[in-house]
């Protein structure tokens, strides 16, 4: 489902040591642009302009400190926060929501899931009603997304204030809902069943589920190509 | 020499694991008396671990050649062509002492020690199985060591980020003081870029790269070489400890520094650390090697040369380089913040010269190490005559859904999703078919081609008939890759025994190994790579003999590949390689035996390795052909099972009709090999196709849109029941 009007796109994906899905985002977003997304190594402190940053999952820095809390202080991630804070977009999947968290960039916290095991496995996320995003335009409100997650620490937590923040402000992109895999349809125990959420201008998104492991029928789904799709064309407009 | 480290005595040999012989063999060849650090590496080149001595008589009976051979045994994993170029390089290895002391850790430090001999070999890994047996369900100790095994494989797979894609976990009471952890790995590379261990080039640097050596493991080869006893609990301290952060960083920059024209010659530091890394590169190249001890990165202060030499600390290679690529290989490292350190240089004297603190700790000739290692021809027990077990001594009269209901919610069957959850089985995006499935198919990454691998054991099988069972875990494997519609290419083993010191025991290794020899030959899967795990017995109990399988295969185009689950209503059920007439089976050395309290010993059911290959190539004719829609192999627990498990997670159900008369729990539950259940929905080009074949073939139901499992007319269960006992099982073990 290559976009041709895409190729113009510019597309950044951090990769800190211990980053293990940043080719894997890379391939699909290569897959959906046609055009190879830019690999910038941690140590990099500028940031070449680009549509979109993406921090991919993996183990930054070994997961050691906290999950996330070393890549957080890295060069790159103080560009991308320069970025963000010009309005640009940034995307954070699992460990790199873990990274947007620990940056302050978006609120809450990526604690250990509640049944305290890693937990990989297939899950349904509902697309929840947003603020004006380029992560959710292309989806409408309710719209299913079957997509997998892979974590150990991905049981959101953020206190009650933030909770009904994020809430009214139209702050949550999707929440896990019962889908057809075995298990409970929230895997990680999260508040309020929150698998992803926006920044308050709707510009960041961090989310555990990994869109780039769901491109193509062969993966069971192809709902992440659908996502980051969208995601890219809102961008482009 | 200088001489600064202890003179050693017999004493001192025998508490490192070395008999009397071979302590004289050792001041024979040396010609005076050893110091500590070249007991030490005696010892360890000399154990078990490393030598192989009372296997080595027997592993050289296994055909290792074939036209897809790269590399068989020898390196530190094998490799196979899988076509376009590329080799599929694998191997198994067993972590299964270091795990029954510390789970985690040691379940952590197989899976590392497993993916560096893949990429050491210039493989980036793509796939991990792992083969585990753990005690009985009830035993007090099995829910702590099975929840950190787990762990500790998904801890060091999911970090590094290597999909954990399949393998087994069983439960058995002689596993009780001795589980068994064997990882396997499977990388690719091209089949001209591939990297082996023999050193090259007198004058060339030594490169130290990774990890900093430490005082954990030490001697780790030799613990693996005896039995446990009660006080295995004060070994603790010879554990290693993984860190997947470290091993991810240097399998990056191994990865990096290959894909340069630097490196000639590259060794893991696994078993015995960098006394057998150079030991094995100086003998492989005909040469000798000088290290500085001094300049080893090392963690603590003051260790010894016998410490430095026999640490097995995590995470470290040893390389030698071309001399003008230091400087490039050094910035490689530099930038993933490893160690980067010459300590030494290839030579042309044959010896092993260690240098410490200005003076020399060793200076001994490699021949003895490798060339004089011992082997034994230990003495077997003949196997005992097994009876067959005949279906008229077990009952045929209860409903075959009851049975079916206690044996999917035994955690002998029962799924193992809680096991698996815990692995990555998606990163790197390839996983095209995970855990849970026959054979796992792993896609070539940029291509439609795709690896099929499974690991494979039936204990049972071996214990009562060693040659049957080495056969039977070959042939199970081969039929896990066919049921996918991959061609099975090559395997590695794992063989998991007790003491061959003891007649009875050395006969199952010997035997088991004749049996997979046989079947390896006949169905042209090469062994290309293994490990042999020996002395798994604690105060004096031996496990069950356990020759794993570790087997690879290739499909061309992995959206042809087939799953196990029923996929449509009103498709013909049949059995491949079975016909009309069969209305018995083989309950002998059966699950249904085991779970119907017959204790006896009997029989295995025989293996046919005609048959197996015939319906195996018919089978993936089948597949390419579009013709088959969903196959299973029938192993444990025969055909109900395996029909009740092609309905579990599918939408749909099945209609089955057992033969008129007969016994109909042999029928159902009996495990005749050579078998599998396929579904299709065009029965006479199926049919036409095994007659021309000569493949039995029987049709014996119709996939159902109605979720409930029936046999004849009378006998249903609904599937929602048969998932909540086979989901239910581990979770509730695990939770209680």
């Amino acid at each position: 489902m290559t976009l041709s009007s895409l190729v113009s796109l510019r597309v950044a994906i951090t990769v800190f040591p211990g980053s293990n899905c940043d080719r894997d985002m890379m391939v699909a977003v290569e897959r959906l642009t046609n055009r190879r997304p830019a690999l910038v190594w941690h140590k990099e402190a500028n940031l070449e302009p680009v549509d979109l940053v993406i921090v991919p999952g993996g183990f930054s820095f070994g997961d050691y400190l906290r999950c996330g809390a070393l890549a957080a202080r890295s060069p790159i991630m103080s560009a991308v926060m320069d970025h963000a804070a010009r309005g640009g977009a940034v995307l954070g999947v699992c460990n790199g929501f873990q990274v947007l968290t620990e940056t302050g960039m978006l609120p809450g916290v990526l604690i250990r899931n509640s049944g305290l095991r890693f937990s990989c496995r297939m899950v349904r996320l509902e697309t929840a009603e947003t603020m004006p995003s380029p992560f959710t335009a292309g989806l409408t409100a309710g719209q299913s997304l079957d997509i997998p997650v892979a974590h150990n620490e991905g049981n959101y937590f953020a206190d009650e204030d933030t909770l009904y923040r994020l809430q009214d402000n139209g702050q949550i992109a999707f929440r896990y809902v019962a889908g057809s895999a075995e298990g409970p349809a929230n895997p990680n125990g999260a508040a309020r069943d929150i698998a992803g959420i926006l920044s308050n201008n709707g510009r960041v998104m961090g989310m555990m589920p990994h869109p780039e492991r769901a491109i193509s029928p062969l993966h069971g789904s192809s709902d992440g190509a659908t996502l980051l799709s969208k995601s890219l064309e809102a961008l482009m407009s | 020499m200088t001489q600064k480290e202890p003179l050693m005595t017999f004493d001192d040999a025998a508490a490192m694991g070395l008999s009397r012989d071979e302590w004289d063999l050792i001041l024979k060849r040396l010609d005076r008396t050893p110091n500590q650090c070249e007991l030490g590496i005696f010892s360890a080149m000399w154990s078990e671990h490393c030598s192989y001595k009372s296997s080595k008589k027997w592993l050289k009976t296994l055909p290792v050649d074939g036209p897809q051979v790269i590399e068989g045994p020898g390196e530190n994993a094998g490799a196979v062509d899988i076509g376009d170029g590329l080799a599929a390089i694998f191997k198994i290895e067993s972590h299964n002492h270091p795990s029954f002391i510390e789970p985690y850790q040691g379940a952590a430090t197989g899976v590392g020690g497993i993916l560096r001999d893949v990429f050491t070999m210039g493989a980036r890994p793509v796939a991990l199985l792992n083969a585990l047996r753990f005690g009985e369900a009830s035993h007090e100790k099995t829910r702590h060591l099975l929840s950190g095994v787990v762990a500790g494989i998904g801890g060091y797979g999911n970090c590094i980020g290597i999909p954990t894609v399949g393998g087994e976990v069983n439960f058995d009471k002689s596993y009780n003081g001795n589980i068994l952890v064997n990882a396997m790995a499977v990388g690719l590379a091209n089949s001209d870029r591939i990297f082996r261990s023999a050193a090259t080039g007198p004058g060339n640097p030594v490169i130290y790269v990774g990890a900093k050596t430490g005082r954990d493991g030490i001697h780790g080869a030799t613990m693996a070489s005896a039995e446990f006893s009660d006080e295995t609990e004060s070994k603790r301290p010879t554990v290693q400890v993984g860190d997947p952060f470290t091993g991810k960083l240097l399998m990056e920059a191994c990865l990096e520094l290959m894909a340069s024209d630097s490196v000639l010659s590259i060794q893991d530091m696994g078993a015995a650390g960098l006394t057998s890394s150079s030991v094995e590169m100086a003998s492989k190249g005909g040469l000798g090697m000088e290290i500085d001890l001094d300049l080893v990165p090392a963690r603590e202060n003051g260790m010894t040369a016998y410490e430095l030499m026999l640490s097995e600390s995590q995470e470290r290679m040893l390389m030698v380089l071309k001399p003008d690529a230091t400087d490039a290989a050094r910035a490689i490292f530099d930038k993933w913040d490893l160690d980067f350190m010459p300590i030494g240089q290839v030579t042309e004297t044959g010896r092993l010269v260690l240098l410490k603190d200005g003076g020399t700790a060793c200076d001994i000739p490699l021949a003895p190490l490798v060339d004089d290692a011992p082997e034994y021809d230990r003495p077997q027990n003949p196997i005992p005559q097994r009876p067959r077990l005949t279906s008229g001594d077990v009952g045929s009269d209860r409903p075959v859904t009851h049975v079916l209901k206690s044996m999917l919610g035994h955690v002998d069957l029962a799924s193992r999703r809680w096991v698996y959850e815990q692995y990555d089985s998606d990163v790197m995006a390839d996983t095209i078919a995970g855990p849970g499935g026959d054979a796992a198919v792993v896609r070539v990454h940029g291509s439609q081609r795709g690896l099929a691998i499974t690991t494979d054991c039936t204990p049972r099988y071996v214990e009562a008939d060693p040659e049957t069972g080495g056969a039977q875990a070959v042939a199970e494997a081969y039929r896990n890759i066919c049921a996918i519609g991959a061609r099975p290419l090559a395997i590695t083993n794992n063989l998991n025994f007790g003491n061959p010191e003891k007649p009875d025991i050395m006969a199952q290794l010997a035997q088991s190994v004749v049996g997979m020899g046989k079947a390896a030959k006949h169905l042209d899967t090469p062994v290309i790579s293994g490990n042999v795990s020996l002395y798994n017995e604690t105060d004096g109990i031996a496990i069950r003999p356990c020759p794993v399988i570790g087997m690879v295969g290739v499909i061309d185009d992995v959206t042809m590949a087939v799953g196990s689950q029923f996929i449509a209503a009103d498709q013909e059920i049949f059995i491949l390689g079975q016909d009309d007439s069969q209305n018995d089976g083989w309950l002998g050395a059966s699950l249904y035996a085991a779970h119907h309290g017959i204790t006896a010993v009997h029989a295995p059911p025989p293996i046919d390795l005609v048959a197996e290959e015939q319906a195996g190539k018919l089978l993936i004719e089948l597949i390419a052909a579009g013709i088959i829609t969903a196959a299973h192999d029938i192993s444990d627990g025969g055909l109900a099972v395996t029909i009740a498990e092609m309905t579990l997670h599918s939408s749909f159900g099945a209609h089955i009709t057992p033969p008129a008369a007969g016994h109909l729990h042999g029928w159902a539950f009996g495990e005749e090999q050579a078998r599998y259940v396929v579904t299709t929905g065009d029965g006479v080009a199926l049919c036409e196709a095994a007659q021309n074949a000569g493949v039995a073939i029987s049709k014996i139901g119709i996939v159902t849109a109605k979720t409930e499992l029936q046999f004849g007319d009378n006998d249903t269960i609904s599937i929602e029941a048969l998932k909540n006992l086979s989901e239910g099982c581990l979770p509730a073990l695990m939770a209680g």
